[in-house]
């Protein structure tokens, strides 16, 4: 038993480590990527993804959120460079196309398996993008349970 | 002479770091060659211009206050300059804005007598 619980606590160690995201500086995507929504971690989508989200602004989940030429190829370089890797899973629809929502990513999809639609829908919450509503710490880029915080 | 001095005015402008509110003001009214109403902005700014969202929907109506993203909910610091010392202070920055949240709510660029009228308004409330 003794033997069995600093094996159990590593696991535990190593679970909530594999929700961290280690958030690379940039001081344009900080700025530009978090003045509507959280700069998402540049982790959770794979290169392609990010290159086609880049590559038309204009048209941002319904928005207009262009941004100047310069700085639009400088953070696509910084999102390339740090896009997801395996821990990422699929981020392509059923089709082969770049998945452009992190919310509709299968890694996404299996971590919030349990989140029923009334819950997202409560006025706390309203949107699956809304990272920091449950997660307390996304801001720093911790995602593990320990640090979840389902609002009534 | 005269022509100098609009020539050095302009340079100058150019070269300074920071705009003032006042500033927009007066460069949109100069663009709509007309003066701005700011009882005409509070109506643009507080009512849908065809688009599913209002100024208002993420400034909320009384923009000395603080708003919210209508979509995602992130927090939105006062539009209007008595609140908020940094708005308005950056050319880029407007400019940038007034672009994106004008096709947002008009489907369309606001024209320069909107943008005057918009400005009189916010410089208007305390």
């Amino acid at each position: 038993m003794k033997k069995l619980l600093p094996a159990a606590l590593l696991l535990v160690a190593l679970t909530a480590q594999a929700d961290s995201y280690s958030l690379p500086k940039h001081a344009a995507f900080e700025e530009e990527c978090s003045s509507c929504h959280m700069a998402y971690p540049p982790q959770m989508l794979h290169a392609d993804s990010w290159r086609a989200m880049m590559g038309d602004l204009s048209h941002h989940f319904g928005s207009d959120a262009s941004i100047d030429d310069k700085r639009r190829v400088a953070i696509t370089n910084f999102l390339l460079a740090n896009a997801g890797g395996r821990k990422t899973g699929d981020t392509r629809d059923a089709q082969g196309k770049p998945l452009l929502r992190i919310t509709q990513t299968a890694r996404f999809e299996k971590k919030h398996r349990e989140i029923g639609p009334g819950t997202w829908k409560r006025p706390s919450i309203k949107s699956p993008a809304n990272c920091t509503a449950c997660h307390t710490r996304a801001a720093a880029g911790e995602y593990s349970d320990r640090w979840v915080q389902i609002p009534k | 002479m005269r022509h100098l001095l609009i020539i050095a005015a302009t340079l100058f402008a150019a070269t300074a770091s920071a705009e003032t509110p006042r500033d927009f003001l007066t460069r949109f009214e100069k663009e709509a060659g007309a003066a701005a109403s700011a009882q005409r902005g509070a109506r643009f700014f507080t009512s849908k211009q065809g688009g599913e969202w209002s100024c208002s929907s993420c400034h909320t109506d009384k923009p000395t206050q603080a708003g919210r993203h209508a979509k995602t909910e992130k927090a939105i610091t006062p539009l209007a300059p008595a609140a908020n010392a940094e708005r308005f202070t950056d050319a880029a920055k407007v400019d940038k804005w007034f672009r994106r949240n004008c096709n947002d709510t008009l489907n369309r660029v606001c024209s320069a007598q909107e943008k005057a009228d918009v400005m009189a308004w916010l410089l208007s409330l305390r």
